[in-house]
């Protein structure tokens, strides 16, 4: 499968103030019943997009934009990979926020989106900034661990063992994967479950 | 760093290699597959022209999108019958086992997946489902993963994983009269809050989950994700192994001797270490309720609802917005909000254990008659146990809807959804805005036991003043 480096990333930023946004509000459940992710952009925060007029995903000064500023814990609950799958597909190459689940974290560095970390204070920077000047164009420097804009440059943390992945275009974890069978055979052999602690068929 | 911990043991002995990008490739021992996070991963094996490497240990069941009250084929939903179709395709095509409606033993995997002893202590088990946690019941660590991610396991039987640190949960005494497993997490998730296992395993200890059943440390392993980590688990000890004794899938005779000790060896040492410890006194624990709109919203049911400026920072404005949502004011009792919906069912709570649970308390009573209650047992061989012992009889008989197995009103991917602004009363898991299939219905989660006391008062009720009522 074809991977590409992810060093820096350049745009417009949609701001999501809030905490603890689920995954079933990113993607709601009836829109999992698709067996291709093929236009499940169509469902990010449609419910919460519907009842809110000035949703900030539909707001016209952010159209185009592709970064999004979120709170702490973004993308709890559900393990959905569509909620990942909805924001790449809006057009969100990148987020920043002040801390992520863990599932919605392993899933969006399968598929290429990095996440970024800042202080609360910082996101709140920013999530200000979005808001009261859309237009604003934000660089996320992967390499350098910042986002910047005008001339302010916020320090984010991105975990070093995927900032080196994305770097080196080698993200897609699935030929890493691959590459060791062999010693996954020999983890295999070793387990005593595995032939049911039959000991003869080890 | 923890040491010593079954959480250190079992991630050693599954380690395959060191990655590139500082993750560890773990070796996976169990995959449980359903209808919903695996037709793209399926995709990519074709697209990659790969098979599944060891077909032998996945394991695959439709849960999320069946109808409970007819399965009669094909579905009304036409999306949910090319889910279903996919599977079927892709189970014969790679050689996967599915234990499909007719073979008595479908159900929600996280129910099946111990029932039928397929999950046992000292295993990795990975599944499309964040409720995978559920799994660390029988001393094993259960993985919650995306659609990629089970391609990955698929193609190699492996996950590239960071190491957690690991968080022991020591809940002390015993539990008082009337307080269940359920109220044991709920309370977990309340003190931590929902943020406060990111980045951690949580092993469950003490003298209560020493005493708990195996059903019993299901539903609290069940609801880790809901406290923010990824894995919840309890040691193995002698009520694992009578619970795993003569299951389909256990060892047997010799082999179940030497299973017996692999698995005594892996749980944590005396001189474990961990990176932190929470002590909870049992006896402080009474019956939980939500009232907000995430899984850390709760109060115990006799206490007022907390007041707003309890919260500090950024939870405060969501906890503004859960009072908003759910038309709840702090101060006031949660006791006597009345109910339309009342779900005993899901991975957290539909197993023999809470269906016997809510039918003793449901016994001579009846289902208040604005009130819509749906039973909903988890597995297929549940749903059986249930009706040689006439449990089924007892709802009916109360006025309550006796479904087929699956994840139903948990989730809003099949017919069993809220309408409208419903309020619902569940044992299910997530009071996220919309989850049970409504995007303004209103869910209250609690226990078995919460649940039938409330479908029958029509009303939150506390289940501990229903045998004077009656």
């Amino acid at each position: 499968m074809s991977t590409k480096r992810i060093e820096k990333i350049v745009g417009k930023a949609i701001p999501m103030p809030r905490d603890d946004i689920d995954t079933d509000r990113i993607t709601p459940a009836r829109f999992l019943k698709s067996i291709t992710f093929e236009g499940i952009e169509k469902a990010l925060f449609c419910d919460e997009r519907e009842n809110t007029p000035d949703h900030p995903v539909d707001n016209p000064a952010h159209k185009g934009a592709n970064m999004m500023f979120v709170g702490k814990n973004f993308g709890s609950g559900s393990s959905r990979e569509h909620a990942p799958q909805a924001l790449k597909r809006f057009g969100i190459d990148v987020l920043i926020g002040v801390s992520f689940a863990e599932i919605f974290a392993g899933n969006c560095f399968a598929i290429g989106v990095p996440l970024g970390v800042a202080s609360a204070d910082d996101v709140n920077a920013l999530i200000r900034q979005a808001q009261e000047e859309p237009e604003t164009h934000f660089t996320v420097d992967i390499g350098n661990s910042t986002v910047s804009y005008g001339d302010r440059v916020i320090p984010i943390d991105i975990q070093e063992t995927r900032k080196a992945a994305f770097l080196a275009g080698t993200w897609d974890m699935l030929a890493n994967l691959r590459g060791n069978l062999p010693q996954v055979e020999e983890v295999a052999t070793r387990l005593p479950y595995v032939t049911n602690f039959d000991s003869e068929a080890q | 760093m923890s040491k010593n911990t079954l959480y250190d043991k079992v991630w050693d002995s599954h380690t395959v290699a060191r990655l590139d990008s500082g993750q560890d490739q773990i070796f996976i021992g169990l995959h449980l597959i359903h209808e919903v996070t695996t037709p793209q991963a399926f995709g990519m094996l074709k697209e990659i022209g790969s098979g599944v490497a060891f077909p032998g240990r996945t394991i695959g069941t439709v849960d999320h999108i069946i109808p409970t009250l007819s399965q009669i084929r094909p579905y009304e939903d036409d999306q949910a019958e090319r889910m279903m179709a996919a599977l079927e395709q892709n189970v014969n095509e790679f050689g996967v086992r599915f234990l499909h409606l007719d073979s008595g033993k479908q159900g929600i995997v996280h129910v099946i997946g111990p029932e039928l002893g397929l999950s046992q202590p000292g295993m990795t088990i990975a599944c499309g489902d964040s409720h995978t946690s559920t799994h660390g019941a029988m001393g094993s660590l259960g993985f919650g993963i995306g659609t990629t991610e089970v391609g990955h396991v698929l193609a190699t039987q492996t996950l590239a994983l960071n190491r957690l640190k690991v968080k022991r949960i020591e809940v002390t005494g015993a539990l008082s009269p009337g307080v269940t497993p359920k109220d044991v997490t709920l309370r977990v998730i309340h003190d931590l809050g929902i943020k406060g296992g990111l980045g951690f395993a949580y092993e469950y200890g003490g003298d209560v989950f020493d005493a708990m059943s195996m059903e019993g440390r299901m539903t609290v392993c069940n609801m880790s994700i809901e406290g923010g980590a990824r894995i919840g688990y309890v040691n193995p000890d002698q009520t694992t192994f009578d619970y795993l004794e003569g299951r389909e899938f256990s060892p047997e005779g010799e082999a179940w001797e030497r299973g017996v000790a692999y698995w005594r060896e892996i749980a944590s040492g005396d001189d474990a270490e961990y990176d932190d410890v929470y002590e909870i006194a049992g006896e402080s624990i009474e019956p939980m309720v939500t009232w907000g709109i995430n899984p850390g919203h709760s109060v115990g049911i006799s206490q007022p609802l907390p007041e707003v400026g309890s919260f500090a920072g950024e939870d405060r404005k969501t906890a503004e917005h859960g009072y908003e949502f759910m038309d709840l004011r702090p101060g006031e009792s949660i006791l006597g909000t009345k109910v339309d919906v009342a779900f005993l069912g899901s991975c957290t709570n539909s197993r023999i254990s809470d269906l016997r649970e809510g039918a003793r308390l449901m016994k001579g009573n009846k289902v208040h008659p604005g009130v819509r209650m749906l039973v909903v047992p988890g597995s297929q061989q549940v749903k059986q146990q249930a009706e040689d012992e006439g449990l089924h009889e007892v709802f009916t008989e109360a006025g309550a809807e006796w479904r087929e197995a699956g994840c139903s009103m948990c989730l809003g991917m099949n017919p069993d959804k809220l309408v409208g602004a419903e309020r619902s009363i569940s044992t299910s898991n997530r009071n996220f805005i919309g989850r049970q299939g409504s995007p303004r219905g209103r869910t209250h989660l609690g226990s078995p036991a919460v649940v039938v006391s409330s479908a029958v008062a029509g009303c939150i009720a506390d289940p501990r003043e229903m045998g004077e009522q009656a």
